[in-house]
């Protein structure tokens, strides 16, 4: 009984309950702290079990097409509608799982850490209504069939995680950062818009499926996906419009910063869900797919030769962050670029693809794990200044050992996870174009070097007098850490299994657009 | 020409609300900025939704049977929704950084570079 | 923050009641005419900032309470995933009208034709629109008082 009333509404779920969470939040927060930590942790961890769950059926069982407010779940065009879906429709395939998995695994991670890093803050009540806002909105964005649908989950996105930036003041700092990001996300909001007024002008239709059948690629239509490429690369913090990126990772505490990276993949996800399924073949691929590449490769040099010089490490990891998006839209895009090739897509697309999407959840857990490492060393010792941290490495062991652990990950050193997808994404684009390969491998040697550097000063020489009272940190910011690192050591030592059992998938309902119009509309 | 009369005043109205981001420096005015782009994409989006003759969608005592669509109202009303949200999160922002650092120029408002 | 004089207060007083009546019709009857619970409750809000602008801040303060109204807006979250959850409980998907046409509150099927609009009817959307409505005026009213407290140094 109760089991089939979650497995039919599983997607519905995953967003009321985060939702519902948070608003009861400050309402339980009046009872005790603990109670509220309790109601937090409870409601995460019951998200993050309905995550694991809708993505185990939507991988054996197919695409979930979930109907709000219809009589049945699965009507997605009503009887008397004319063959038009009206109402917002959830529709979850392979790769909107894959997403699912992602906000699974990090957000619960991240909430069990925060429990000890956040609860010196003001008013915790709110900083975790916020947070659970900014977990539901982010797995609405990556759930929902339906452009406006997608425009609200990405507003709300952006208000909660402007609101958890700026949450510590810092003297104005953390304002300055959460103003830089939240106008940016504002204007990348009302592109968005802009775009659902002129296909919905076209089209007559809100619905993914539904544009993506009609959709004739018309000159208004490529104004539409400049303005949409315009607005989802500024959301992912792509260069050039990455400068948001490393004020507001540096400034947001460091539990919102990990989940802040998912928040941006969910943007990520966004851009190929839209140039993949509603443009397709009907777009200019080679145009769109080189452009994304070049944004991949400007993101992958540019954040890396940023991230060398900077001083503040959590800036250096942010700047890291914006080098390793470039990855992904480098992978992703030489897909894209290849999309009409039969021979090409089937030779090396697909798994170039595969090492995008693949690099997507890697990235989520080594730069989740970095940061909340970030945060536990912040967390003991005060400051975020390089210069002035040093001999950590014998009091706060296994903060070292996580960090080592991410650090190598991201470096592309096997056996960790890092290295299998970056591997994918070499040997294939090696096939397309060797240049592009070659300075995919030289960005990631920097990467190396820079991680190498940071290591040194954080955790080598003796230990210093002033940090003589540093202890390691409390239990469930380890366990957050733990959960994370044992995840990358087990995707980077069974990549292939992983690649098979999520990833490919993942690349193929992104490429199968035909499958996913005919989920929604009925054997198009 | 009469037609397209809407969608002049929303490429005005983009072009007005687009300078008066890039070339103000008070936060405040930037903020009006915003909201006048955000207005120009609401009219857009009515104006794309209006059919010749139509009246207001609304069922009770209606004179004629001919309406205009309600969805884009529908999207144009939440996206006021999102809009006031904005502004209010925005201009606390604002009021934070005017009693941090003294003042509303974004020239001064520079601690975070590099 | 000054108080303004006492034909402003006086006036203040006198147009309260109404407006936050006039708001509450637009909340009720939103399903009919244009309006709804997030125009009504701006105007309720919009009462609450006329009182605002007409006493002092520390008059304020004790007439509207901030916990009171942060209780409020929560309220009306819950009220509004509630009425979506109802129709999950009976066995539908979230957010089916599970009230329309049921004969119960707001259960009334609407007659066919022009009609002067009949207010029981439209199942849960008038339940969304009171809860948006208690939500929207606690939150409106909030964000004013937070702003103005900015204002007033110390008083955060």
């Amino acid at each position: 009984m109760i089991e089939e009333f979650i497995f039919t509404n599983l997607p519905a779920l995953m967003v009321a309950v985060p939702l519902l969470a948070a608003f009861v939040c400050p309402l339980v927060a009046q009872i005790s702290p603990a109670m509220r930590k309790m109601w937090v942790m409870g409601s995460m961890a019951i998200t993050s079990l309905l995550g694991l769950l809708l993505v185990m059926r939507v991988y054996t069982m197919g695409t979930f097409v979930y109907v709000f407010g219809a009589s049945t779940p699965g009507l997605s065009i009503p009887l008397d509608s004319g063959g038009i879906p009206i109402r917002i429709v959830f529709t979850v395939d392979a790769m909107s799982a894959f997403m699912d998995l992602i906000i699974a695994i990090v957000g619960f991670c991240v909430i069990l850490y925060s429990l000890s890093s956040d609860e010196r803050r003001t008013s915790p009540q709110y900083y975790y209504t916020l947070f659970l806002l900014l977990i539901a909105a982010v797995i609405g964005m990556v759930s929902t069939g339906d452009l406006f649908n997608f425009f609200v989950f990405i507003e709300i996105s952006s208000l909660a995680s402007a609101g958890l930036v700026a949450y510590s003041v810092e003297k104005g700092r953390a304002v300055e950062a959460g103003l830089k990001y939240f106008m940016v996300s504002a204007l990348g909001g009302i592109f968005l818009l802009f775009v659902i007024g002129i296909l919905y002008g076209q089209y007559d239709a809100l619905n993914i499926a539904m544009i993506a059948q009609r959709m004739q690629f018309t000159m208004l239509d490529k104004i539409a996906l400049v303005l949409l490429v315009a607005a989802l690369a500024a959301k992912c913090g792509a260069v050039p419009m990455h400068f948001w990126t490393p004020d507001a990772y540096s400034l947001a505490p460091s539990s919102v910063t990990a989940m802040l990276v998912v928040a941006s993949q969910a943007s990520l996800y966004g851009l190929f869900r839209f140039t993949f399924t509603m443009y397709h073949l009907s777009l200019n691929y080679v145009t769109i797919g080189w452009t994304i590449i070049v944004l991949g490769v400007l993101s992958m040099v540019i954040g890396v030769t940023m991230a060398i010089p900077q001083k503040d490490v959590k800036r250096l990891m942010a700047y890291h962050a914006i080098s390793q998006t470039g990855y992904m839209l480098l992978g992703v895009g030489v897909g894209l670029a290849v999309l009409g090739n039969e021979t090409a897509i089937n030779s090396f697309g697909t798994i170039a693809m595969e090492g995008g999407i693949f690099h997507i959840i890697n990235h989520a857990l080594y730069k989740g794990l970095l940061f909340l490492t970030a945060g536990a060393i912040i967390y003991r010792i005060g400051t975020r200044d390089l210069n002035r941290m040093g001999g950590l490495g014998h009091s706060m062991k296994y903060t070292m050992i996580f960090f080592i652990i991410g650090s190598l990950a991201i470096a592309g050193i096997p056996p960790f996870n890092g290295f299998a997808s970056k591997l994918l994404i070499y040997e294939s684009v090696y096939l397309f174009n060797p240049f592009l390969a070659i300075i995919a491998m030289v960005v990631s040697i920097l990467t190396l070097a820079s991680f190498v550097k940071v290591f040194h000063s954080i955790f080598m020489g003796p230990p210093l007098p002033e940090f003589a009272s540093v202890r390691e940190v409390p239990l469930p910011m380890l366990l957050g850490m733990g959960i994370l690192a044992t995840l990358v050591i087990l995707f980077g030592v069974f990549p292939q299994t992983v690649v098979n059992l999520i990833v490919a998938p993942a690349v193929h309902a992104l490429i199968d657009q035909s499958g996913y119009i005919s989920a929604i509309l009925g054997g198009a | 020409m009469l037609w397209n009369l809407p969608f002049i005043a929303v490429v005005l109205l983009t072009a007005i609300g687009i300078s008066i981001i890039l070339l103000k420096k008070n936060l405040v005015k930037i903020f009006m900025g915003l909201n006048v782009l955000t207005s120009a994409v609401n009219l857009f989006i009515i104006a794309v939704g209006y059919r010749e003759g139509g009246i207001a969608p609304i069922f009770t005592n209606a004179p004629s049977p001919v309406m205009v669509m309600p969805t884009p109202q529908a999207l144009c009303l939440t996206s006021i929704v999102i809009g006031v949200a904005t502004t209010a999160v925005l201009l606390a922002f604002a009021m934070l950084l005017y009693r941090m650092y003294g003042t509303n120029d974004v020239e001064a408002i520079r601690e975070l570079r590099g | 923050m000054m108080r303004m004089s006492k034909i402003v207060r006086t006036c203040a007083d006198l147009m309260y009641p109404f407006v936050v009546i006039f708001g509450w019709y637009v909340i009720m009857h939103g399903h009919l005419t244009p309006g709804g619970g997030f125009q009504g409750g701006a105007v309720v809000a919009t009462g609450a900032a006329l009182v605002i602008v007409a006493y002092s801040y520390q008059e304020i303060t004790s007439m509207l309470k901030k916990a009171v109204l942060m209780v409020q807006e929560s309220t009306g979250l819950l009220l509004f995933i509630g009425a979506g959850l109802g129709g999950m409980v009976l066995g539908f998907p979230f957010f089916f009208n599970w009230l329309a046409n049921s004969g119960s509150l707001f259960g009334m099927s609407v007659p066919y034709g022009p009609n002067p609009g009949e207010l029981n009817t439209a199942g849960f959307l008038p339940l969304m629109n009171i809860a948006v409505g208690i939500e929207v005026w606690g939150g409106l009213t909030l964000v004013i008082l937070y702003l103005l407290s900015g204002l007033e140094k110390g008083e955060a």
